[in-house]
């Protein structure tokens, strides 16, 4: 058999430098008539570990992690040529127990089943990995469109793109509504800053989206079919405007597909221009028309009249991606997985700091703690747990006291955070949760569309409060007042943007309620992060009088000369942190 | 990645030396095409890195698309940009992940650095500083892109030194 070597070109890896690695691969190739076919694929889910190569033997295959050029030429030396292993290297494989192993060994890949394992711009590879023959045995076995809906509902999926809404259910409105003329919409707007799995599956796997879109287009009788993909994901934009024609070559797009009789369907790519609201079922439609993407009262709801005012079902990439497994192993096979409420698996970014950052897939239920310790190997620098931040701008922060917590709609809402696409951002001592709150309280005023009046200035007047606290001029009584305008902005906007928008603030002031009161009685922030509550000082005990720190400062604010113990001109300082950073002998403490 | 809301200014500016005869296949192409206002709008970005005064015009009297709505919509989007930019531009991701391991530190160094404010052009020409919300490496953070290439696991420094690296290429003869 033929040697291969593979290099995972998603995004992520690309930008850790896969580009120049797969270039050199090809140089190696056509330089030294090497007997090796070099293949691409997308994002395993192990972005600490990139840029991935991979290569197949007659033995089984071997994942190597953090390749670079160098490391390349030293697999094509040792491995390809001549067949060695190089252990250290490896961080997966069939055929010896690798480095991280664990990585995956704690994972149920249904969503991602396919990313990282095939060419994304190959229908061959994709058919052989099962794709389209969910579609096919619909067409073959004749199965109504009532008992595909009946199918999904049965596996109990719920929309991943944060709502959890039954996908089953919301099918089966769409299905109901009369028209000749219906719309099926993928929702690729993905916006949580801290979120890719979306990016991932549409960039390693877009047969499964679109299997995904005609099995929903023929349970609803859906006519044709738009992605919203955002504009900033030219890689994903590309790779599904090659699946596109490759559908449209093999019949699985057109007219009369597979054979069922009157079951036309084209599906087209629009890009979104950038606005986090977009990801509203209403604002995305308004935005594929071509206008300001505005949300709007519901109902009517998008499943009776939604884009040109036609019926619209709206699903996110990830609930589309689940959807061929499910057909095609039956819906005993996905709600095997989870628990009572929330069945199948489900894919979290994880990222912050956190050591083994990347995608997994887990099936619902399983602990926080599962995820960042075991699959995630603790905290960097081995710091302190202090809290997680799941669902983005609509979620909330949960503490470590409730990091047993399962990660199921209704246990992570129990906690006043929302499960949203599933972006896990791991935050340790270092993270002061006031400035957290102020963070995403940014995003989500300056994402806001500015339509309902507590969305547009409720969350002005709480970001101007936050960045008060944050800077040492926060007051009493604005804890309390955080909370009254968060409860009028949730109860005066239209839209889940407006809805959410105060969670992280609220979770924050739930929690970290101490965090808070530092700022604002003692002027202190406990994580030594706010710049305005630092306090800088010379220990006189360690310092040796090296002057280091009075030439680092760019104020001009530490007197002392050689050998002499140097003081910290506290008005003059600017609290930028270079003596800080630039004393050797540990005499500069911060707090 | 999304692009952050730091609108310089909401004023299309008059730049008289652009070619406005290039938009003529955008609009071929788009002509009484319903919903096609982003997609023209992309297109005309995508030749001139942003939308120039002259463009709007032009596809007001060619395509009917009303002046009031196509301001509207340029402007509700981050992506759209209505004065030039400089030949590079830098993105810092402020994400969640990038702003928990200190992505504001890069700015400041690339603020320093440049002598720009966030969201403005050097003067000459060279360079472009943004912030976007999320360049989707998140592992790696915190991440800038410059045109096309990512860097990652910055430093203030680092970043920094990488615009120093770029601008000594632009200047030598």
């Amino acid at each position: 058999m033929k040697k291969q070597i593979i290099v995972g070109l998603g995004s992520c890896g690309i930008a850790a430098g896969a580009g120049k690695v797969y270039a050199r691969a090809q140089s190696l190739i056509e330089a030294g008539n090497t007997d090796v076919l070099l293949k691409q694929t997308s994002c395993i889910g192990m972005c600490y570990k990139e840029p991935l190569v991979e290569v197949v033997d007659d033995r089984g295959h071997y994942l190597y992690g953090s390749v670079d050029v160098k490391k390349l030429e030293e697999i094509f030396e040792k491995h390809i040529r001549n067949g060695e292993v190089i252990d250290e290297y490896v961080v997966e494989s069939d055929v010896i127990q690798g480095h991280e192993s664990h990585y995956f060994a704690g994972q149920v890949k249904i969503a991602l089943r396919n990313c990282g394992y095939m060419d994304p711009e190959s229908i061959e590879e994709a058919e052989q990995r099962q794709a389209y023959e969910a579609i096919r045995k619909i067409a073959t076995e004749h199965v109504s469109s009532e008992e595909v809906i009946q199918t999904v509902l049965d596996s109990g999926l719920r929309g991943r793109g944060g709502g959890g809404f039954p996908t089953g259910l919301k099918w089966r409105f769409a299905h109901n509504s009369q028209s000749d003329e219906k719309y099926i919409i993928c929702n690729a707007d993905e916006g949580d800053p801290g979120a890719f799995m979306d990016r991932s599956l549409l960039e390693g796997d877009p047969h499964a989206i679109l299997e995904g879109m005609i099995i929903g287009a023929y349970a609803m009788n859906a006519t044709s079919g738009v992605i919203y993909c955002r504009a900033e994901y030219p890689l994903a934009i590309k790779r599904l405007n090659i699946a596109l024609q490759q559908a449209r070559e093999k019949g699985y797009l057109g007219k009369n597909i597979l054979g069922i009789e009157g079951f036309d369907l084209d599906i087209i790519v629009k890009e979104g221009a950038g606005a986090f609201v977009c990801g509203e079922e209403t604002a995305l439609i308004a935005s594929v028309e071509g206008e300001r993407g505005m949300p709007r009262k519901r109902p009517p709801f998008p499943a009776e009249r939604g884009l040109w005012n036609k019926p619209t079902n709206i699903n996110n990439v990830e609930t589309f991606a689940n959807i061929p497994y499910i057909l095609l192993h039956g819906a005993d096979a996905y709600n095997k997985y989870g628990t009572e409420k929330s069945k199948g698996t489900k894919v979290f970014a994880l990222t912050g700091k956190v050591k083994h950052g990347g995608l997994v897939e887990v099936p619902m239920g399983v602990s926080i703690r599962e995820i960042i310790f075991d699959l995630g190997g603790g905290i960097q620098e081995n710091k302190k747990f202090k809290a997680v931040q799941l669902g983005g701008p609509s979620g909330g922060c949960i503490p470590e006291s409730l990091i047993d917590t399962k990660v199921d709609y209704d246990s992570v809402n129990a906690t006043g955070a929302i499960m949203g696409s599933g972006g896990m951002v791991v935050m340790d001592e270092t993270t002061c949760m006031v400035d957290m709150a102020r963070f995403f309280l940014n995003f989500t005023q300056e994402e806001s569309c500015g339509k309902c009046t507590f969305c547009r200035i409720g969350t002005k007047r709480m970001l101007e409060i936050l960045t008060r606290i944050t800077q040492g001029k926060g007051k009493e009584g604005d804890i309390e007042l955080l909370q009254e305008l968060s409860q009028q902005i949730k109860d005066g906007s239209l839209c889940g943007l407006g809805q959410t928008a105060p969670n992280p603030v609220l979770t924050t002031i739930k929690y970290f309620r101490d965090e808070y009161e530092a700022h604002i009685n003692d002027k202190r922030c406990p994580a030594i992060n706010c710049k305005a509550l630092l306090t800088y000082e010379v220990i006189a005990e360690n310092c040796t009088g090296c002057t280091v720190c009075a030439v680092k400062c760019p104020s001009s604010c530490i007197d002392g000369s050689r050998k002499e113990i140097h003081f910290i001109n506290q008005e003059l300082c600017i609290k930028c942190g270079e003596c800080f950073a630039g004393c050797n002998f540990e005499a500069i403490r911060v707090y | 990645m999304r692009i952050s809301r730091k609108k310089i200014s909401l004023q299309a500016v008059e730049t008289p030396d652009v070619n406005i005869s290039l938009i003529n296949p955008i609009i071929q192409k788009y002509q009484g095409k319903k919903g096609n206002l982003i997609p023209v709008l992309q297109g005309v970005q995508s030749l001139y890195g942003y939308v120039p005064r002259e463009a709007f015009i032009r596809l007001n009297e060619e395509m009917g698309l009303k002046l009031n709505e196509m301001y509207g919509v340029a402007t509700f989007y981050a992506q759209f940009r209505l004065s030039p930019v400089g030949k590079h531009i830098i993105k810092v991701c402020h994400g969640t992940a990038c702003h928990v391991q200190n992505a504001t530190k890069i700015t400041e160094a690339l603020v320093t650095e440049l002598g720009v404010k966030d969201g403005h052009t050097t003067e000459d020409g060279l360079f472009t500083l943004e912030s976007v919300a999320c360049l989707g490496c998140c592992s790696l953070a915190p991440v800038m892109m410059v045109d096309n290439e990512t860097f990652g696991s910055l430093t203030g420094k680092k970043a920094a030194r990488v615009i120093k690296e770029l601008r000594r290429k632009e200047t030598q003869p």
